[in-house]
């Protein structure tokens, strides 16, 4: 990385906009770059300045009021939830997303978050799909989560938790290098009966848990879920009962595999 | 099902107010910042909520504030043409022309080396209020309503990249005046 990209690249780690590969690539030339990393600490001292500062401004009650009477009058109230903004559910989820239109060479290759995950839902579906053709569907076969695991050493930035849960109804079958948004992604895959369980596995820069959310694209379910810095999206066409089963037993057994 | 594109459909009123009002603070805060005038501000906010209102049934998400700014960016291109024919007022309007300047650089006064010091709100508003467009707005929806890049390529519609570069130089914009005001007051 030169500096030219390092002078906008560290906006975008400050506004922690990056995804973890990349926010470590900018992070190791500042290591190496006094200049950078002096800039670096200065603007994140500006940030830090402004924001003990209060710079929003608020409206006052009299314009409230005004467009209070210039809407129209609503409906009497009812339960149904308000819409609210999905961006914090979403913030978190980084995946791939080519920025274009850059002065500076390198940062074609940069990522940055997306907000979009209904996009990086309906890829994993694709790449599900892709896999249930013949001899796509594993890279590695085994039942054996010590052969699994260090299959994708090397292969991937992150090391997706192998967990055999075959006690438990879920027969682990082996696992597959994928790719979602342009992105390598690691994928391990279970079977249920006849059908198959893909867990899809990528790197994020947040490290909080967030909690299982069911969805249903078309007609698969994706359970998805955060923890310790990856991001999981299990995807089959079982039920959604039966995918948070298999999504509870698996959290149990990395919960288990952390602490015993 | 068919949609009723009726502005006096309460149904819509409701969820148009339950979507929108919640973000007035912020709408009206971008306005102040782009127009530097509290009043215009306010009409103009006004104004967007009426156009928000209108074009709801045509709102697909997923996040309303980037809607909004959207929206209220056009009233404000509105208020600069009508403020550019007006006689006396004038307008720094051209950010193509400002978006060839060159990143503002300092190293022979290696201002890495310099700490910004503290300042009010006023002070600092009234430094953010002196950038040039477009890098102001970025800043402010980046900075004050905390909008993610993408969101801001939305609101603003421009590619991502875009956003990323207009915003490393307008913080070396804003870092640059704040030092230069510090230098004057020694």
């Amino acid at each position: 990385m030169t500096c030219d990209d390092a002078e906008i690249l560290l906006h975008a780690l400050i506004d922690g906009e990056l995804d973890a590969s990349h926010a470590r690539e900018v992070e190791a030339h500042i290591e190496t770059c006094p200049r950078c990393a002096a800039e670096l600490a200065a603007f994140r001292q500006m940030r830090e300045t402004m924001t003990k500062a209060d710079l929003r401004y608020t409206a006052p009650a009299s314009l409230r009021q005004r467009i209070d009477a210039a809407l129209p009058k609503p409906a009497a109230p009812s339960n149904v939830t308000p819409l609210a903004s999905r961006r914090s559910v979403l913030r978190g989820f980084a995946m791939g997303s080519a920025v274009s239109a850059l002065a500076a060479t390198l940062l074609v290759a940069v990522v940055v978050r997306h907000d979009d995950q209904q996009m990086i839902e309906s890829e994993i579906v694709s790449a599900h799909l892709r896999s249930l053709q013949p001899n796509h569907l594993i890279d590695v076969v085994s039942t054996d989560q010590h052969t699994v695991k260090p299959w994708f050493n090397g292969k991937l930035d992150v090391s997706p938790p192998v967990i055999d849960l075959t006690a438990q109804g879920f027969t682990l079958i082996g696992g597959r290098l994928d790719y979602v948004d342009a992105r390598a992604i690691g994928a391990v895959v279970y079977k249920r009966r006849a059908h198959v369980i893909n867990l899809f596995v990528a790197q994020t820069s947040n490290a909080t848990h967030r909690p299982a959310k069911i969805e249903t694209i078309q007609g698969f379910n994706i359970r998805r879920w955060s923890d310790r810095g990856l991001n999981y999206w299990a995807v089959s066409d079982i039920g959604s009962d039966e995918l948070n089963e298999f999504g509870d037993k698996f959290e149990a057994a990395v919960q288990n595999n952390k602490e015993g | 099902m068919p949609v009723n594109t009726s502005e006096d459909d309460p149904e819509r009123a409701r969820r148009f107010r339950e979507a929108a009002l919640p973000h007035l603070d912020d709408v009206y805060t971008l306005a102040r910042y782009l127009l530097r005038d509290a009043s215009d501000a306010e009409d103009a906010v006004q104004e967007c909520y009426l156009r928000a209102l209108k074009h709801f049934h045509t709102y697909r998400g997923p996040a309303m504030k980037p809607w909004l700014f959207a929206i209220l960016r056009n009233v404000c291109r509105a208020e600069y043409a009508r403020r550019a024919s007006a006689p006396k007022t004038v307008l720094d309007d051209t950010p193509e022309a400002a978006e060839q300047t060159p990143m503002w650089h300092e190293e022979q006064q290696t201002p890495e080396a310099e700490m910004i010091r503290e300042r009010d709100a006023s002070a600092i508003r009234r430094m953010v209020d002196a950038l040039a467009e477009p890098f102001k707005e970025t800043f402010v929806l980046r900075e004050i309503n905390n909008l993610s890049y993408r969101e801001i390529a939305d609101a603003v519609g421009a590619p991502v990249g875009t956003v990323m570069s207009r915003l490393a130089r307008a913080r070396a914009m804003l870092r640059s005046a704040w030092l230069a005001e510090q230098e004057q007051a020694r």
